[in-house]
């Protein structure tokens, strides 16, 4: 018995080793660090510092930034800083979730029409709902809604199409869902020509400069979307191998998948009213990890939101000072990196699964 | 299926033969909840429909005919997914799920290979690590799909000596679906013949394999010889 018990101490999976859950910090830390410092005004680390120390009541710490100063840095970088953090770590995570619920490496909340039906949804929220009762807090609901009449279409359409296990046929679905979304929310629009440029905008992906506001009307939804699916973890590498095996394995699948999905676009939708269409995260933050560690779902979800949040804030940094003082929008820049990147996956998945 | 009526006892072999299409797969799936049925079936008395999935799983495991192995995983972490019904939903594997899976792998000889992925593995090593995966799931009753289609001659002689070796050691119940008859007969128990999805004939294999009833269910002319103390099918071409 006894040489068992050693043994077991051998016999353990690959979860978050110190390494990679340091490096993944880091690499956080040192986004947020210059997505703060960038932009056109040069505040200089010593005073941003200084400045956080007295904001956080550290005794013996003052600003010696200007109030327009302390303005630029509390009420715009930072709050965009902190938005670009959450799309990002939430964007990624839920490309993550969908690729193993979906067994599909493919799978991308832009790609599988998610983003698009959020759209959609929104796009109705903003022209047709009356002032009153829209307010901001009916455009993360009208966007789950859209997103989940997407993600469902998907599945059908893909299952519709092929039988058989083949990673590019949900795609397809996916495109077709997208573009005819997409041709819908046009329609809306041009309907209701005051909204066109806020629309527009929007549909190039953007992290807005709205101060806390958006940041606050976030958070909630994808607080809980990280929580259920961080917490299920685990399930997500035993749904890997198929529904029968799951279920042989004492998982009641339905429930398990509907839980995943539910949250992972509950939260896109969050991140895809305030943000726009950004696409390609879901694909670039889980697939290099993958490259990198080689590690399952349950290191890669956890590793996903913390690389995810440090890749969307960079991005935005290149978005917001590439072309300065213009702004490229946002998803233009990661499906400027992504588009490739994707052929990639393509090019070594052979339509196999997960 | 229709009307399938079998009782199989504690710690008994049964083989599940049949041609092609006969329903073999169909009956294993039902008896893991896995397909609908109408009827019942149960387990030490409780019927498996009243069971939730999670004690379903801690009384039958399933070895299935083509297991998915997801290449970037290591044995270690696809034995451990065997733990899966002793787990909450939330919780992650403690020590005496690591032993259960050390056991499960000390057993098959598996321990050198914990931190081997998948990818890496021949088709005979990976249908051990199935049954490993199996093994630590430390469920009383085994069913197994076709367990030896994938393998050569001497590892199926390897794979099912172990599972009988298993069987008397741990007293588990195996029910496989087979197709090769003379294997069947070499370390089944017992043999349920399926044809049309009906049982054709249930008994022991010399009671089972006889000229007349294979011919009839298979259409196949064949001989039954003696091997050792049990008995051996062999095909018989047909005289011009």
């Amino acid at each position: 018995m006894t040489s068992v018990a050693e043994h077991a101490a051998d016999v353990r999976a690959r979860g978050l080793t110190p390494v990679w859950a340091c490096s993944a910090v880091g690499f956080l830390l040192l986004s947020l660090v210059v997505g703060v410092l960038a932009g056109p005004v040069d505040l200089g680390v010593g005073a941003v510092l200084e400045s956080a120390a007295a904001h956080l009541h550290v005794p013996g710490f003052s600003t010696s930034l200007s109030p327009t100063e302390e303005a630029i840095l509390w009420q715009i970088r930072v709050p965009r800083v902190i938005l670009a953090a959450l799309v990002g770590a939430m964007l990624a995570l839920a490309g993550a979730t969908y690729q193993g619920v979906f067994r599909n490496p493919l799978a991308d909340p832009y790609l599988l029409g998610v983003a698009a039906g959020a759209g959609l949804g929104a796009t109705i929220a903003i022209a047709y709902l009356p002032d009153g009762l829209r307010g901001q807090r009916m455009l993360p609901v009208a966007a789950f809604v859209g997103g989940s009449v997407a993600v469902v279409l998907t599945y059908a359409v893909g299952r519709s199409a092929r039988r058989e296990r083949d990673a590019a046929t949900l795609i397809l679905a996916g495109v077709t869902v997208t573009a005819f979304f997409t041709a819908w929310q046009t329609f809306v629009q041009q309907q209701n020509s005051e909204t066109l440029q806020e629309v527009y905008s929007w549909i190039l992906g953007n992290i807005p400069s709205t101060g806390w506001t958006d940041v606050v009307l976030i958070l909630p939804y994808i607080a809980v979307a990280m929580v259920v699916i961080v917490a299920l973890r685990r399930v997500v590498d035993v749904l890997n191998l198929g529904d029968d095996e799951a279920a042989s394995l004492g998982i009641d699948v339905r429930r398990v998948r509907l839980a995943l999905v539910v949250a992972a676009t509950l939260g896109t939708a969050a991140a895809v009213a305030v943000t726009g269409l950004i696409g390609f995260v879901g694909i670039i933050v889980p697939h290099t990890i993958r490259l990198l560690t080689g590690v399952g779902y349950r290191a890669l979800i956890p590793l996903s939101v913390v690389v995810g949040a440090g890749f969307l804030v960079l991005a935005d940094v290149v978005a917001r000072t590439a072309l300065a003082p213009a702004e490229i929008p946002l998803g233009v820049v990661t499906a400027f990196f992504g588009a490739p990147f994707f052929a990639l996956v393509l090019r070594t998945t052979r339509g196999g699964a997960a | 299926m229709d009307r399938v009526d079998a009782v199989v006892a504690k710690g008994e072999w049964l083989a599940l033969i049949g041609p092609n299409g006969a329903g073999k797969t169909t009956l294993l799936r039902a008896v893991a909840r896995l397909v609908p049925f109408a009827g019942e079936i149960t387990l030490g008395g409780r019927p498996v429909t009243e069971l939730r999935r999670a004690e379903l799983a801690r009384l039958i495991a399933v070895v299935p005919q083509e297991p998915s192995t997801p290449p970037w995983m290591t044995v270690a972490e696809y034995v451990l997914l065997g733990r899966t019904p002793h787990l909450g939903p939330l919780a992650k594997e403690g020590a005496r799920d690591r032993e259960a899976a050390a056991r499960a792998l000390l057993r098959l000889d598996l321990l050198p290979f914990a931190d081997r992925r998948l990818g890496t593995l021949s088709g005979g090593e990976k249908q051990r690590v199935v049954v490993a995966r199996a093994l630590a799931q430390e469920a009383p009753i085994v069913l197994l799909d076709e367990p030896t289609a994938a393998l050569d001659i001497g590892h199926q002689q390897q794979a099912l000596d172990l599972l009988d070796g298993l069987r008397e050691e741990s007293g588990l119940t195996l029910v496989a679906a087979m197709h090769d008859l003379t294997l069947a007969a070499q370390y089944a128990d017992r043999m349920l013949l399926l044809d049309g999805g009906r049982v054709a004939a249930d008994g022991a294999p010399a009671d089972v394999l006889t000229e007349t009833l294979i011919a009839s269910h298979y259409g196949a002319a064949i001989d039954v010889v003696p091997v050792g103390d049990r008995i051996a099918v062999v095909p018989r071409r047909a005289s011009r």
